[in-house]
């Protein structure tokens, strides 16, 4: 606390106000990847200040270094003017600098009590933890941030990606950092719970906290930032007052090349050929669904969050078993009864995931290996892998999708977030997929490859595929999909005809009559 | 937020994440009516201080050696040198102990310091050598037999009675005290800080590093810790046979392990309690007197122990399976 209290002081006749954080021509390479090269950024108490860039510009390692996850190759690292060596995120914790990284540092098989106040449990007699009062002082934690739906007696496995995410957001703030990095906070969470982090960063603004964020939403960006850094390749090149930068300028900035447009046009449809119809669809959380989706479409799935998206994707995959109603696929009623029916030919449904991690790619192993899981027959012969064959498949994916990575031998793994995405989509592409559930794919990734997975799924609908979407982006669905459903309550409330839908009307229809609890 | 939630209750919660525990307990338990049934079969009489005294007796070496191995599969490690660590305080409890308060007092704790030096080669090798833990307590494994041979050539020695008695009394099942023992000990290393450290790193490393959790003295003391406990057991083992032998523990790393497995923690780490491997001690014990009764002939019984192993291990995984999904 002395922290925010000597910044605030008046009587310091500094002739420029000390930042509250700086780094300082900070280089670190990881292998031979030159992570930051040469790369400085300040920021000051009572301001939000948001760093931008696409993945790989250097803005998670910069956070990870400021707040002493690891030390950087050279460079100096000041907090509010003196020089400090911050050895761990707990020496860095003392000097009141709080984090909330993008890899999540809860621990799964614990519960939310436990990890809230690790290493800070109340003790009683000998030292010994109290377990019952390790449960109320975690329930006052919430209720003071106005949490009112975790239960800290739940384990972390048990909790959604979302809750999880404010799990560690307030595990952060009840440390009472003066200086608060976020490092993409709000990927994994809902409109909801943005809300909610917001308030809770114009309070933390309000009492003089310096907070620090990522994100690659620019309407999150744009609502919340007083200040907006730019990196690019490893390098801060700007640094604005967020009332003075725009949206297509900042993207020129990021990506170092002239965005005409961020969104492209979706092509014009030809014919009305049903290739996927759902009649009176209900299942969990999903209710008396009919919708039909067209060769060559692309079916934007929208509305609030939480409101049966999911489910219904899982539906139309083969996970969660419809109580009624029919799937039709090319005329005729099916039955899915698991995944590997929807994935099989003649169906060919795929669905492509937000969390391609959990629910897609083979991370340690090469892109070539993770395209051809699903048609390893048809690049062997008798069961044995034919490199030739195998080798030609991939460069044309490669090719098709722009893949950037140096060879169909690089490990998953080390892949931006985007050019993942392209991989799991190309290998449904190979398995002769002709509908395709998106779920979200572009959470998470950055501005440059959101362009290219754009063209992508417009690239698809062109060669006829049919692409039902769903994105946590208002603004992407409504300027990418032919036509959008509102789900609200697990049942269709709109339907808007595009295209050239405005995204106000999708949140207007998402939020028009919905009763709040 | 919304406060749209179904709220448990603390006995719910108990319940859901402690379903492999309550499974151990269960196994427990049905093995002991098994146990009761087969012997009034035989005996026409209900087992009594007799029995009850032989296996707690039994099972005590088995629930010390499990208990430390819990610690160190908690972290996400494995101990394989459990055995030639009880082969070791084995031999020189029987060798080098003498009918003296004194010598029974010091031995014991050159024992505890024998098993806290092992334990902390382990631990260095595994956490600062950056060493698979299978790999070097494989090497240790071998180390300690070789020890353990050169202080007791030969099976023999002699421990003395008073300390049999004070350990492993054969007429009470004064052993029971043990254990009640170790269930509280367990129940305070559960409150400790070192005892969240253990549970933190064994749930993800980088992310208890990133809590500020001492990683490296969280590995090493789990060693340390172990090889305590299977010093101990070693010591114990000397003093329900009254004599020593430099290969009888070589049995107690693949039975701890066993142990561990039915008391229902995780092998990936992170999960689990001690009080189900003491369970799972007694589970074993158990068995080898359930198939005596059944009159299978002792040459198979290893064959029957793994059918059962698998058996069990089988049938807690599908009733767990099936209780996640009922809640």
């Amino acid at each position: 606390m002395t922290v925010k209290e000597s910044a605030s002081q008046p009587e310091v006749p500094a002739p420029t106000i000390a930042a509250a954080i700086e780094g300082r021509g900070i280089f670190k390479a990881f292998g031979g990847v030159q992570a930051l090269d040469d790369a400085s950024f300040a920021a000051s108490f009572g301001e939000v200040h948001a760093l931008v860039g696409e993945n790989g510009a250097g803005k998670s390692t910069m956070i990870k270094i400021m707040s002493g996850l690891f030390p950087p190759d050279s460079g100096i690292i000041e907090v509010e003017g003196r020089e400090v060596d911050l050895r761990s995120p707990v020496e860095a914790q003392k000097l009141s600098v709080g984090t909330v990284f993008q890899e999540l540092t809860l621990l799964p098989w614990m519960t939310v009590a436990e990890n809230l106040l690790l290493r800070h449990e109340p003790r009683g007699v000998g030292g010994l933890i109290r377990r019952g009062d390790l449960v109320r002082r975690a329930e006052a934690i919430f209720a003071d941030l106005g949490i009112e739906h975790i239960d800290p007696r739940a384990l972390v496995a048990d909790l959604s990606l979302a809750d999880q995410q404010v799990v560690e957001i307030a595990h952060a703030v009840d440390r009472k950092p003066g200086i608060f990095f976020m490092d993409e906070p709000t990927s994994s969470l809902a409109e909801r719970e943005v809300e909610w982090l917001f308030r809770l960063i114009r309070k933390l603004r309000e009492d003089g906290t310096c907070i620090v964020f990522t994100s690659h939403r620019w309407r999150e960006i744009s609502s919340i930032a007083d200040r907006i850094t730019i990196f690019r390749n490893g390098r801060n090149v700007a640094t604005y007052p967020a009332m003075e930068l725009g949206e297509d300028q900042a993207i020129t900035l990021m990506t170092g090349r002239s965005v005409s447009a961020m969104y492209p046009e979706p092509p014009s449809l030809e014919g009305q050929e049903p290739v996927l119809e759902a009649r009176g669809l209900s299942g969990q959380r999903v209710e008396d669904i009919t919708f039909t989706l067209h060769r060559g479409e692309i079916l934007g799935v929208g509305g609030l969050a939480g409101q049966g998206h999911r489910e219904l994707f899982l539906t139309l995959f083969g996970v969660l078993k419809p109580t009624a109603g029919q799937i039709v696929v090319d005329g005729r009623p099916r039955k899915l009864r698991s995944p590997h029916d929807a994935i099989r030919a003649g169906m060919g449904i795929a669905l492509v995931p937000e969390d391609r991690k959990r629910e897609g790619l083979i991370l340690p192993m090469p892109i070539a290996d993770n395209l051809t899981l699903p048609i390893l027959r048809r690049v062997s012969r008798l069961s044995v892998i034919e490199p030739d064959r195998e080798r030609t498949l991939v460069r044309q994916m490669f090719e098709r999708l722009l893949i950037r990575a140096s060879s169909g031998r690089q490990l998953v793994r080390t892949l931006s977030g985007g050019n993942q995405q392209k991989v799991l989509i190309g290998r449904w592409l190979l398995a002769n997929t002709r509908i395709l559930l998106l779920y979200d794919i572009t959470r998470g990734v950055d501005v440059g490859t959101k362009h290219d997975i754009y063209e992508l799924v417009l690239d698809l609908a062109r060669q006829g595929c049919a692409i039902l979407f769903y994105t946590s982006d208002t603004e992407e669905m409504a300027h990418l999909c032919h036509r959008v459903l509102v789900l609200r309550e697990g049942a269709i409330s709109a339907e808007l005809q595009g295209p050239g839908i405005d995204p106000e009307q999708v949140v207007a229809a998402a939020v028009r009559g919905s009763v709040r609890a | 937020m919304s406060a749209v939630t179904r709220r448990r209750s603390p006995w719910t919660h108990f319940v859901v994440q402690n379903v492999p525990l309550l499974l151990a307990l269960f196994l427990l338990l049905a093995s002991l009516i098994v146990y009761v049934v087969l012997f009034y079969g035989n005996e026409h009489r209900i087992p009594g201080n007799f029995e009850a005294t032989s296996i707690s007796n039994n099972a005590l070496p088995l629930a010390i050696a499990a208990t430390g191995q819990t610690i160190v599969i908690l972290t996400g490690g494995i101990d394989l040198s459990v055995g030639g660590m009880m082969d070791i305080t084995n031999s020189v409890t029987a060798v080098h102990m003498h009918d003296s308060p004194g010598s029974m007092v010091l031995w014991s704790l050159v024992v505890i310091l024998i098993g806290a030096a092992g334990g902390l080669l382990n631990g260095l090798l595994v956490a600062i050598g950056r060493l698979q833990p299978i790999l070097v307590t494989l090497a240790t494994l071998s180390i300690f037999q070789g020890i353990a041979i050169k202080i007791l050539p030969t099976p023999g020695g002699q421990v003395p009675p008073s300390f049999t008695n004070l350990l492993t009394n054969p007429n009470r099942p004064t052993a029971l005290i043990y254990v009640a023992l170790i269930i509280l000990l367990w129940l305070i290393f559960r409150r400790t800080s070192f005892g969240i450290s253990i549970f933190a790193i064994g749930n993800d490393r980088q992310a208890a590093r990133a809590n500020g959790v001492n990683v490296l003295w969280a590995r090493v003391g789990a060693f340390i810790l172990a090889g305590i406990m299977s010093a101990l057991a070693g010591m114990f083992l000397a003093a329900t046979t009254t004599g020593g032998d430099a290969t009888t523990g070589d049995a107690f790393t693949l039975t701890s392990i066993a142990a561990v497995v039915l008391g229902g923690v995780s092998l990936f780490g992170g999960r689990g309690s001690a009080i189900g491997s003491v369970a799972g001690a007694f589970v074993l014990t158990l068995l080898i007197n359930i198939l005596f009764f059944a009159n299978i002939n002792p040459l198979y019984q290893s064959f029957y122990e793994g059918v059962f192993l698998i058996g069990a291990v089988v049938l807690t995984v599908l009733i767990g399976r099936y209780l996640r999904r009922a809640t």
